[in-house]
């Protein structure tokens, strides 16, 4: 055995500043949420979380385009993880808006553990989407998910949060297991966990890319992360836990982990398993189509918004694997395009859902939004942008993320997986377009209370729509920026 | 030597699957929970083995990670079991029927 030389890794913080600004801020926020508990009324340390999220956002724009790998390639900074960040940013900070507004009827909600640990589990996300090892992917979404399985849990004393906060916690704690098994039989099978030296072991013994570990390994991981993303058959889960926890915080579990968990799905299976991409794409191809298609129709039938958007978001992860099928750079650029494009659509739906409540409770009924758009025009014409979106309606993104997914389908090949895309995109037009009818041509049953609403949500729904629509009729700028980092993704 | 690996690697797998199927077929939250962590135990044997096998510390280091990660989770896993405990007075699994298709 020879003998290990210990060399202390130079300290590289540009490579995760994003990321330590996300945690000293959320350490901070912890520290003046127990030092000062007498100002509960106001929405200090919402906003003291915010200023932490827009520095980390202005710093991952700046050192955009910066190509290293850090920590021996632990981390990796390149375009991609770029980003990824820049992604996890924009769904941190509409959630703390929305957050801001929402904990007014829920004042257990506004404190200092809250927003620390919203923090963490994006400095999870963004670790997720530059991870260069196993372990690294490993920690970040350990992070990521303990985090949110107590965000989920919040509202301690209603049972259904807590019933929540369980079923996320023992099946993503069982999904986690699958997911390090597979790492474990992925590094029996190649001697490394590094994500570039998995490829480059590969490339030199071609013997071992059909070996049955390796496949086991590879069918593991795709277990483990088929439950992050909510992906058939591993996405009962997703209703009942979108349903029972907060809707801030709903809405921050269907977009960000979303993007972490592909993001670590297309660097593993990219990266370091690029040569088994024949493989898997036939798998992949079936998964897809089963979760598009049992989303959307099983959505059909939801009155619970919360519940008809979980099923929705069993959709949307179905439209993104099509990207992930296609394989190619442009289904790539398509996923993280898509991605974008959704964490605005969804937050800004989730930020509506949760203006309307009350002391302690939410109305969450599709009911409960009859004549809603009349009686609040602005509110009723920003959920009709986002339902429109969603469906991939022009002008909003949604429609150009789905052209650009489907489009790479069929350039690879994929016709038929492009078609049953589209075919889904009608079906989920009836329940998208309910929510819009509901709002202007239904007769209201009971009067809705909605207090008047917070600057920051009003701010954080307008971010929202503005993303919406800036995507869906100027895509170029967000669509050059998705390639590029695509392109600039280390090898 | 390799013979023992595999020896190794097959009890890691018994492990696995008899932590796997308990987890879908018990009841009660807490032996879900540490059915979970029988899996966890066959992965680190796992990653020891191979890290033996491959003559390399990566898996040896992973393993401590896991078991830290692992404490963290039953931290809150078990937190959230007790405020289950004092809501609904049980913790099976099959009585958390609130929120429906």
């Amino acid at each position: 055995m020879e003998m290990l030389e210990f060399v202390v890794p130079a300290l590289n913080v540009k490579a995760i500043l994003p990321q330590a600004i996300l945690s000293l801020t959320a350490l901070t926020v912890l520290l003046v949420g127990v030092s000062s508990p007498h100002n509960k009324k106001t929405s200090s340390l919402g906003y003291l979380s915010l200023v932490g999220v827009v520095v980390a956002l202005i710093s991952t724009l700046m050192i955009n385009g910066a190509r290293e790998s850090a920590y021996n390639g632990m981390v990796l900074m390149d375009g991609f993880s770029s980003f990824i960040t820049l992604i996890v940013c924009i769904v941190t900070l509409l959630t703390i808006l929305s957050s801001i507004n929402y904990q007014r009827f829920f004042p257990r909600l506004n404190c200092g553990e809250y927003y620390c640990l919203l923090l963490f589990a994006a400095v999870g996300m963004s670790f997720m989407g530059s991870a260069g090892n196993l372990l690294m992917i490993f920690l970040a979404l350990e992070t990521m998910s303990i985090s949110i399985y107590v965000l989920a849990g919040f509202k301690s004393d209603e049972a259904q949060s807590i019933e929540s906060a369980m079923k996320y916690f023992l099946l993503g704690a069982f999904a986690s297991g699958f997911l390090l098994f597979g790492f474990a039989l992925v590094y029996g099978c190649t001697g490394t966990m590094d994500l570039v030296k998995i490829s480059a072991f590969l490339t030199a013994h071609p013997e071992v890319i059909h070996s049955k570990m390796l496949m086991g390994g590879v069918a593991l991981m795709t277990v483990g992360f088929g439950f992050k993303v909510a992906m058939f058959p591993f996405h009962m889960w997703t209703p009942d836990v979108y349903e029972g926890a907060p809707t801030s915080i709903t809405g921050f579990m269907a977009t960000g982990v979303k993007a972490a968990a592909f993001a670590a799905l297309l660097r593993v299976f990219f990266v370091a398993l690029g040569h088994l991409q024949a493989d898997w794409t036939g798998i992949m191809w079936l998964l897809a189509f089963l979760t598009m298609t049992i989303g959307n129709v099983v959505a059909l039938s939801q009155t619970n918004i919360k519940r008809m958007l979980a099923y929705s978001s069993i959709a949307h992860a179905g439209y993104l694997l099509v990207g992930f099928v296609a394989g190619s750079k442009l289904g790539q650029s398509g996923i993280l395009f898509y991605l974008l494009s959704y964490a605005f659509t969804n937050l800004g739906a989730f930020g509506v859902i949760a203006l309307l409540g009350r002391d302690g409770g939410e109305y969450t009924s599709l009911d409960d939004f009859a004549g809603l758009g009349f009686k609040y025009p602005l509110m009723g014409l920003a959920m009709a942008v986002f339902m429109f979106s969603m469906a991939g309606i022009p002008p909003a993104s949604g429609f150009m993320g789905k052209f650009y997914l489907f489009s790479s389908a069929m350039k690879a090949g994929f016709i038929w997986l492009a078609i049953f895309g589209v075919i889904n995109s009608v079906i989920s037009l009836y329940y998208y377009l309910r929510v819009v009818v509901v709002m202007y041509f239904k007769e209201v049953e009971r009067d809705v209370v909605m207090p008047k609403p917070s600057a920051a949500v009003v701010v954080g729904l307008v971010i929202a729509a503005i993303g919406v629509l800036q995507m869906g009729i100027f895509p170029s700028y967000f669509w050059d920026m998705a390639r590029q980092s695509v392109q600039a993704m280390l090898m | 030597m390799v013979a023992y690996h595999n020896l190794y690697l097959a009890l890691s797998v018994v492990l696995f699957t008899i932590g796997a199927i308990g987890a879908i077929t018990r009841r009660n939250a807490i032996v879900v929970f540490m059915c979970i962590e029988i899996m966890l135990g066959a992965v680190n044997l796992a990653f020891i083995t191979f890290g033996r096998a491959n003559q390399s510390v990566d898996g040896i280091f992973m393993v401590m990670f896991v078991m830290a990660v692992a404490a963290a989770e039953a931290a809150v896993g078990l937190a959230i079991f007790i405020l289950m405990y004092r809501k609904r007075g049980t913790i099976n699994v099959e009585s958390f029927n609130l929120m429906k298709w």
